[in-house]
């Protein structure tokens, strides 16, 4: 009697998370082993469209005598690159029609006409013409005859499921001469964004863990940027940027700061004197870390702020009673309070940044050194319409990923058993 | 050590209120005032004396008249015999003075002599720095936004400092930029098409997550913990890696630029957080309500939908909300799969938008200002409910 109550229970588990599993399964779990299986192929864009036969129907009625008609059939391969075998046609007439001389493909029975046009090469064109009269000799109604659509059918190879492999499009990207300067790029853009996201989230989070008027309200602003679309904040980051007419080259050119606008989204390289020292800094790539920064802090924010407040009042009292200074306070209390949370803010944070597209996408577009891996992604499969070497820089993402999160926990592991 | 406490608080005061100036120029410079240079030495020795000052007299004077001597003092110095600046800028000034002598009359004597008290009132005053700002810099973009999408091209041009709105003109043309892309840009149909996006995603994502929380929150299976651990790293998994493989079969099976595809993927991508946020809640519903219910004959079905469902409206309503604004946002799949401009969602409209470098700018912000202020006007209304979930990791980003 159990048994069977555990086995309904289990079925009916099944039975409930059935739908989600099927869909997460379709469209997350599959795509990434379809990836894989991709990045092995050489496939552009336009070869991911299956070749079809086509048909444009059109008819002409004939002048002298209007109980015959004409049918030209425009058929055409949609390909340009791959044969179609065993073409099938297949249109249906009025009952009172009759076929006056039948190609020898075809085969007029019961009001329908088949034909078999065998195979068909890439780009392959034909005019196909029929001539019908009525038995009984009536009118022929055209816009009936144009109603119908005749139906074609044929196989052909799908180039994504055939089983030829090449290891090409890993060799162009591991090879290229730019890709330690992508991944350079990449990290960068990573690394930064995500130490600043965190170090901008302590402070706020410190911030507004104290009293003070508005305090609500300040918290609910600090996350406007992370909650608000990126398309839009992108926009009025690049009007504000911008070296023509945006407010803060204005700004700064009003009260004399610089001389000239600076390109902040468009300048590669920007040359700064510190001490005497010639710095070349990466401009726009400093802008789009930027950001990111102001964009990706209020995550930060939040999870240091529940845990600020989770701390206990009475070791700051005790602290008090023993003459710290709010210095001492912060960095012998609060910090080690919150060191775990940010070692997972710093993993979460990196991974989504690794893979952060819409930002860099929607500012510079990846030019003037902000080359992403994301934005190759895009770049080789969609610019260059080179699906193969588009999947191939994914799985490149997805392994360094693997082994960025088999080191951290490593690392991390390693440093909880010292402690 | 007393002077030494003495010149470092006179020095952090009045560098903030160089900051607290500093930044009432810059918003009095967008208002079209031509305010050329900061002063700030000015400023600086004033924010010294007047810290000074405010030490020596102490308690002698009652707060209010020393705060409105020291503010006017300060606004005939600085606003009307060295600038020459109308009268709004000189109340904005006085009121900024107003507010600084309030905040530095918390120090006495006194406290300088006290333990860390530099440390003290550095602290207090990064505080306060911080609070401000962070204010500024996250609110200005905002406000540029929406200043500039009641702008006219003309006016953008020929002084990009100038944020001041004429309320006096026609309403008409205040909001032109918004008749136009919803007359020559068809916003409307966008605005329906993310709509229509938005809360079908979110309706499809409760049908399917609901019961499959409920599954993994409370019945045994074979699979359960493999389950509940893999949502989280599916959802960790990054969406430029679905891109390509998912363009190529949705091309193959015709569901690109059509809303189902879009349904489908958005679907999929919230289900996992949505699933973990309602087990977390489903989780912490007494069991004995069941118990009951299953001793009364009730199947599933009953179950969830009489007792689940009930208890946890406001979870199932905070996870709505995240779901609509994920999808509301999302961007990346919308740029992928879209290119026709009958099917665009608000945010690839907008992006194609810009792509046109004719498209004036005031109508890009117009359409920003669109799409931002539903996500935004939802997030203040509900922070309370959303706060929370946002510490679970809900929106991924």
């Amino acid at each position: 009697m159990k048994d069977t109550l555990a086995n309904t229970e289990k079925k009916t588990a099944y039975i409930l998370t059935l739908p989600a599993v099927a869909l997460v399964f379709a469209i997350i779990l599959f795509p990434i082993f379809a990836n894989v299986w991709i990045s092995f192929k050489e496939v552009e864009l336009k070869d991911i469209r299956i070749p079809e036969p086509r048909a444009k129907k059109i008819v002409k009625s004939i002048s002298e005598d209007p109980s015959k008609i004409k049918i030209l059939y425009k058929l055409r391969n949609s390909s340009l690159l791959q044969e179609i075998r065993d073409v099938s046609f297949q249109d249906k007439f009025p009952k009172n029609f009759e076929i006056t001389d039948l190609d020898k493909r075809c085969d007029y029975k019961k009001y329908t006409l088949k034909c078999k046009f065998g195979n068909w090469p890439a780009k392959y064109r034909e005019n196909f013409t029929v001539v019908f009269k009525t038995n009984d000799g009536s009118k022929i109604n055209k816009n009936s005859l144009k109603s119908t659509k005749p139906k074609l059918n044929g196989t052909s190879d799908n180039i994504l499921l055939n089983t030829t492999f090449t290891l090409k499009n890993f060799k162009k990207v591991l090879l290229d001469d730019e890709f330690i300067d992508l991944l350079l790029t990449t990290f960068y853009y990573t690394f930064f964004g995500t130490v600043g996201s965190i170090i901008f989230g302590i402070l706020t989070a410190q911030m507004v863990n104290q009293k003070f008027y508005g305090r609500t309200f300040m918290r609910s602003v600090l996350l406007f940027p992370y909650v608000a679309p990126v398309v839009a904040l992108a926009y009025t980051w690049e009007l504000l940027l911008d070296p023509n007419s945006g407010t803060l080259n204005s700004l700064l050119i009003n009260y004399q700061v610089i001389e000239t606008p600076i390109n902040l989204l468009g300048q590669k390289y920007i040359e700064i004197n510190i001490l005497g020292f010639d710095l070349k800094l990466r401009l726009a790539l400093t802008t789009v870390i930027m950001f990111e920064i102001w964009r990706y802090f209020p995550l930060a924010f939040l999870f240091i702020l529940a845990r600020l407040q989770a701390i206990p009042k009475e070791l700051y009292e005790a602290a008090d009673v023993d003459g710290a200074s709010p210095f001492q306070k912060f960095f012998k209390i609060t910090l080690p309070q919150i060191t775990a949370v940010i070692s997972i803010l710093f993993m979460i944070r990196f991974i989504w940044n690794f893979n952060k597209f819409e930002d860099v996408f929607l500012l510079t577009g990846g030019a003037s050194g902000t080359r992403t891996l994301p934005i190759n992604v895009y770049q080789q499969g969609f610019a260059i319409s080179d699906i193969g070497m588009g999947s191939a820089v994914s799985i490149v993402i997805v392994v360094l990923l693997l082994l960025f999160m088999f080191f951290y926990f490593k690392l991390l592991g390693k440093r909880v058993d010292e402690n | 050590m007393k002077t030494k406490n003495l010149i470092l608080f006179a020095l952090i005061s009045s560098f903030f209120l160089i900051f607290l100036v500093s930044i009432w120029k810059i918003l009095a410079t967008l208002q079209g005032l031509d305010i050329q240079n900061f002063n700030l030495q000015i400023i600086f020795i004033f924010g010294l004396l007047i810290s000074f000052a405010h030490l020596r007299i102490g308690n002698k004077i009652k707060i209010f008249y020393k705060s409105i001597i020291f503010s006017f003092i300060f606004v005939v110095c600085d606003g009307y015999i060295i600038q020459k600046l109308p009268l709004w800028y000189n109340i904005g000034i006085f009121l900024v003075l107003y507010f600084f002598v309030n905040k530095i009359n918390k120090y006495s004597f006194e406290d300088l002599k006290r333990e860390h008290s530099t440390q003290v009132i550095f602290f207090d005053f990064l505080t306060l720095f911080g609070i401000l700002f962070f204010s500024f810099v996250i609110l200005f973009p905002f406000y540029m936004m929406l200043i500039t999408s009641f702008k006219t091209q003309i006016a953008l041009l020929v002084n990009p400092l100038d944020f001041s709105i004429n309320f006096g003109q026609d309403l008409k043309d205040l909001f032109n930029s918004y008749f136009v892309i919803f007359k020559s840009y068809k916003f409307g149909k966008y605005i329906l098409t993310s709509t229509i996006v938005s809360v079908g995603t979110v309706i499809i994502t409760l049908l399917f997550a609901i019961p499959a929380a409920y599954a993994i929150a409370r019945l045994n299976f074979f699979g359960k913990t493999f389950m509940s651990t893999s949502i989280l790293i599916i959802y960790m998994f990054p969406a430029i890696v679905l891109v390509i493989p998912l363009y190529t079969i949705f091309s193959q099976l015709g569901l690109r630029n059509s809303i189902e595809g879009l349904l489908i993927v958005y679907t999929a991508t919230t289900l996992p957080v949505a699933i973990y946020m309602l087990q977390g809640y489903f989780k912490s519903i007494p069991k004995e309500l069941e118990e009951a219910a299953i001793l009364d004959k009730l199947s599933w079905f009953g179950i969830i939908s009489k007792i689940i469902i009930p208890l946890s409206i406001p979870a199932i309503s905070s996870v709505a909300l995240y779901v609509f604004m994920i999808a509301w946002n999302e961007f990346l799949f919308s740029l992928m799969f879209l290119d026709n401009p009958n099917s665009f969602t608000l945010s690839r409209a907008i992006q194609y938008l810009s792509g046109d470098a004719e498209t004036p700018r005031q109508y890009l912000m117009a359409g920003s200002v669109i799409v931002t202020l539903p996500v935004l006007f939802i997030f203040v209304y509900f922070e309370k409910y959303l706060v929370s979930g946002l510490t679970a990791g809900s929106v991924k980003g």
